[in-house]
């Protein structure tokens, strides 16, 4: 019981992440229709931001937490936003008008790049960050007990805080207008006057963004990570966003929370070894009865 | 198997989430006639196209397709979920469980039933006969022994495939463009080309989405000149969605006329010129109000 | 406007901006080196970076407002890459070169070193992989992300057919491409009647998690450690010094012990295989299957109403990839004689896709000389090594955006009518 109920807590922390992450997925491929295969490498690009400011915060004398965490959130989300500005002009805006295997490869090979980009700046070892918030609430469930740890509850608040302020950017302000229309029509929406290629571009800035966000808190979590960490990530959080229903973004936070608690559920009581192909053959299982995913709907295939 | 009709429609129904595309929609195509769907635009002329051809999988409504001497219901072909009967009869069960695994839009055509597209859909990087070679490749020699070890049974199937694909090039006149890329043709010659692709796959009913947009009038008259021969050469029936009014009157012997996705009126050529609620359709006037077409 | 005015201006501020991004994007990753929780600066090849950003981006800037520019950027935005359709009955003049090339493939094994022919042999392997993976990505357009997979059933049903079964080369030689066919068909079957992007991600995790399961089977496959694999034998000669059941080759044929002569077999058996995939390959797209894969390619839904059933169709072309790739796996686990997970991370899928996208979209010829090029220059210029994955991956991108169908020129065969050949 109390393994159940501990898992449910992980589970929850980490699919908030996966659903931060699946942001970008999803608000990509609602956009241009693409996958963005680079946007794992994001996230592991700014998980090395996140130890580097933290480095030299430290190094320039910030001691307490709070500082320490809101200059890291603020230097890892602009770096990473300009990664993914920089991501969509360099490998995807040439190819607007291409096929889409041109677009999918241009993906993977920027994705190479970041990766092996890292590698070489910054060595192919593990690296860390130290433990900059410790403590941990703990209720005795029966025999045993779940503990919370209060880095997981930063987490929970600092992700919901990122998704809301998202839907209100979404929903409410001028470039959330402009998003959903470019989204529905991108012609349309070019011929109204909206810089669609603007647009696109600040679509990749703000999954990006969410990407960082994720990267933050992952890495104070966690403490190490190594530039191979985006891959599995990346595959995870795709697949967040297709059980959620690739294009909404509800469904992308929901699709992360529900993949976040099974896949914790089935490490805990089943294996820990193969969680990654339990989350993988989920993605194939939700293709195949349900592709629209919970919340998206059917596509219409123009004929 | 109906012998009169080549095509049954009933009460067909298409949703697009909350929208009602299409509304009880009903009618029948002779077999060896000229049909035209005809109607203002938005008014779910495409939607029906492509549920008849089996694109779309219709919200509901029987469409009946009598040709190559069976029926073939298009939307079972297309795979439908499972009944609470299906998990009694094995035979129903085995039946849902081929279609909704191998089924689909390429089962109309099989069953006789061939289209082309608003927006032209060619092979653009193949080569004008490797375009109706492709659509041959149902009645092509598929062994894959035979082809690698080109055995003679393959090369006379290739053979004939070849001499078929010369055939239908000599009959939309684009013989000597056999060897071009299908996207360098000129927009008159791939809109051909597309309906002797469509005719490779030895259909008994064309369907036509507007074959005449974007033609100049010499063109034009070509293409009636072309479905009449389809018609009266081929013994294939033509269903055509067109705007040019000219034309469709001139070649119709039957005329469906469809507003808002329900159907207002179908009859023949002169019955459809002077029905009031059609010319109300076109020119939105008030119904009562004498306009002639 | 035959008048072109070239604004420097323009240029520079366009240089300036794509410098101050270069900055912030290159400089707290290459500037600041993470070392325990401290770090170390290293702004000189920050420095290096930008400045070569912005003297890159100013001479595009300045070359794109020049009339040869302009006229580049038009052909470019219009993509249209010229494939050309041979004239009917087009006889190559390069045919002389097949036989050449086949006599000089026949005497590497009696000629080159061992350490050379261990290279060629690599470089055969990684000619059937990307032969395999062109037929799925180049002429069915079907994006696989784990090819290495399917190179790896072959690899690991060798290994493990031998360990557990006691099955040979000769009899794991086919079994492993069936058995790469099916895991193909198990694969695709449900993904491929989906909308194609899904497919690369679905591969790309299940090369993955191949990956995973050899490295955690422990029981099965011996994880990380790795699992050893039988040398070829000719008709039951063995390539050992000694064999517990039998003659050896060398004491058959009565010379003395060579280590080579196991390479030299395979790399003979490998050759023929080649060639075999070649000439298959060759008749494939001559075929109807070949063509309507292509087709399918340029349009899935003018196939469909052509009554071509997609997803068969798809899934045969994925079948045959995976099935190569089997064939392939089950020649490097012979050639290793030892293999562990790590020979099938999803880089070697990358190297795969590059050499694919290198050679050309569809074509023979290009992605052989691909294969060797990227798989045996890397090996002879050892200090490039490291540098192997970002180079792959700057040629993706930038192949994609200059030259999407690579570097050889596509050329379509011609027909010509045979009068009187049917009634």
């Amino acid at each position: 019981m109390d393994i159940v109920l501990q898992q449910l807590v992980n589970g929850l922390t980490l699919g908030s992440v996966y659903g931060l992450i699946a942001i970008g997925y999803t608000m990509v491929y609602g956009i241009i229709g693409m996958i963005n295969f680079a946007h794992g490498d994001v996230y592991m690009v700014s998980a090395y931001l996140t130890a580097i400011a933290i480095a030299l915060l430290t190094f320039f004398g910030v001691q307490s937490f709070p500082f320490i965490l809101i200059g890291t959130l603020i230097f890892t989300i602009i770096v990473t936003g300009a990664y993914g500005w920089v991501i969509e002009r360099v490998a995807y805006r040439p190819l607007r008008n291409s096929s889409r295997l041109s677009v999918l490869i241009s993906a993977i090979g920027m994705s190479l790049i970041l990766q092996n980009y890292v590698q070489l700046s910054q060595g192919p070892n593990q690296q860390g960050v130290p433990t900059l918030l410790s403590g941990a609430i703990r209720f005795h469930v029966g025999d045993g007990f779940v503990q919370i740890t209060y880095m997981k509850i930063l987490i929970l608040l600092i992700a919901f805080a990122g998704m809301g302020v998202l839907t209100y950017i979404i929903q409410k302000t001028k470039l959330g207008r402009m998003c959903r229309a470019t989204q529905q029509d991108r012609k349309m929406a070019s011929i109204l006057g909206i810089d669609t290629d603007k647009v696109i571009s600040s679509v990749f800035v703000i999954g990006s963004s969410m990407a960082a966000l994720a990267g933050v808190l992952v890495t104070l979590d966690y403490g190490s990570f190594d530039f191979y960490i985006g891959f599995i990530m990346g595959i995870k959080a795709f697949t967040a966003a297709v059980l959620g229903g690739i294009g909404s973004l509800p469904g992308a936070m929901l699709g992360g929370i529900i993949l976040g608690l099974s896949e914790s559920l089935f490490a805990g009581l089943i294996s820990s070894d193969y969680k990654d192909v339990f989350s993988f053959s989920l993605l194939v299982l939700i293709l195949i009865i349900r592709p629209s995913g919970l919340l998206g709907k059917p596509a219409v295939e123009k004929v | 198997m109906s012998q009169e009709n080549i095509l049954t429609v009933e009460n067909l129904v298409m949703h697009f989430g909350g929208i009602k595309a299409l509304n009880d929609v009903t009618f029948n195509i002779k077999r060896g006639s000229v049909s035209a769907l005809i109607g203002p635009n938005g008014a779910g002329k495409t939607t029906v196209f492509n549920c008849l051809t089996g694109f779309y999988k219709a919200t509901g409504g029987h469409i009946m397709l009598s040709a190559n001497s069976k029926d073939t219901s298009v939307i079972k072909v297309l795979g439908e979920p499972f009944k609470v009967t299906d998990f009694i009869s094995p035979v129903a069960f085995y039946q849902r469980l081929k279609y909704k695994m191998f089924g689909g839009s390429h089962l109309v055509n099989r069953a006789g039933l061939s289209r082309t597209f608003q927006n032209i859909r060619l092979f653009k990087e193949m080569s004008v006969v490797e375009n109706l070679l492709v659509a041959q490749h149902m009645r092509a020699n598929r062994n894959l022994l035979a082809g690698i070890f080109n055995t003679s049974s393959y090369k006379r199937s290739e053979d004939e495939a070849l001499e078929r694909a010369f055939y239908w090039l000599g009959v939309v006149d684009l013989t000597e463009f056999a060897n071009r890329l299908a996207g360098e043709l000129s927009y008159g010659q791939q809109r051909r080309l597309e309906i002797a692709r469509a005719m490779c796959t030895n259909p008994e009913i064309i369907c036509l989405d507007e074959p005449a947009a974007g033609l100049n009038p010499s063109e034009t008259e070509a293409l009636t000149k072309m479905i009449r021969v389809l018609r009266d050469q081929h013994n294939t029936t033509v269903l055509l969605i067109e705007h040019d009014m000219g034309m469709v009157m001139d070649i119709s012997d039957y005329i469906v006329v469809l507003d808002h996705g329900e159907v207002i009126a179908k009859g023949n050529p002169d019955d459809i010129k002077n029905n009031p609620k059609v010319i109300a359709a076109y020119l939105g006037a008030e119904e009562g109000e004498e306009v002639t077409l | 406007m035959t008048q072109t005015d070239i604004s420097y201006k323009k240029s520079g501020t366009d240089a300036i901006i794509a410098a101050l991004m270069a900055l912030v994007v290159f400089g707290p990753i290459m500037g600041i080196v993470l070392n325990g929780y401290q770090f170390k600066l290293s702004f000189d090849r920050v420095f290096v970076i930008v400045a070569i950003v912005f003297v890159g981006r100013f001479l595009m800037s300045t070359f794109f407002q020049t009339h040869r520019g302009k006229m580049m950027a038009f052909r470019y935005t219009n993509n249209n890459d010229g494939v050309t359709v041979l004239p009917p009955n087009h006889k190559s003049q390069m045919v002389w070169i097949i036989p050449l090339v086949m006599v000089i493939g026949l005497l590497v094994p009696f000629i080159a070193s061992k350490y050379v022919l261990t290279i060629v042999i690599l470089g055969l392997i990684y000619v059937l992989l990307g032969l395999g993976l062109n037929i799925v990505v180049g002429l069915a357009g079907l994006l696989d992300l784990g090819f290495v997979g399917f190179y790896a059933i072959g690899a690991y049903g060798l290994a493990l057919g031998y360990n557990h079964l006691g099955l040979g080369f000769w009899s794991m030689l086919p079994i492993a491409a069936i058995l790469a066919a099916c895991a193909g068909a198990i694969l695709g079957f449900p993904v491929l009647r989906m909308h194609g992007d899904y497919l690369a991600i679905v591969t790309l995790g299940f090369g993955e998690i191949i990956r995973l399961v050899l490295t955690n089977w422990q029981s099965f496959t011996h994880g990380p450690n790795g699992i050893t694999a039988p040398a070829p034998t000719l008709f039951g000669l063995e390539f050992k010094r000694r064999s517990a059941h039998g003659e050896t080759f060398h004491e058959f044929f009565n010379v003395p012990y060579d280590s080579a002569h196991k390479y030299m077999f395979v790399y003979l058996v490998l050759f023929v295989v080649v060639w075999a995939v070649l000439f298959i390959k060759h008749r494939l797209v001559k075929m109807p299957i070949g063509r309507a894969w292509e087709a399918l390619r340029e349009d899935e839904i003018a196939c469909r109403s052509l009554g071509l059933n997609h997803v068969l169709v798809k899934l045969s072309a994925f079948m045959m990839g995976a099935a190569i790739a089997g064939i392939a796996g089950v020649f490097f686990a012979t050639y290793q004689g030892f293999i562990n997970p790590t020979s099938f991370t999803f880089f070697e899928s990358a190297l795969i896709l590059a050499i694919v996208v290198l050679g050309g979209m569809g074509s023979t010829v290009g992605v052989v000389i691909a294969a060797f090029c990227l798989t045996v220059l890397p090996e002879l210029l050892r200090e490039v090594a490291q540098y192997r994955i970002l180079l792959f991956g700057i040629l993706m991108v930038v192949m994609m955006i200059w030259k999407p169908r690579g570097l050889v020129r596509v050329t379509r065969r011609g027909f010509a009518r045979k009068e009187g050949v049917v009634k």
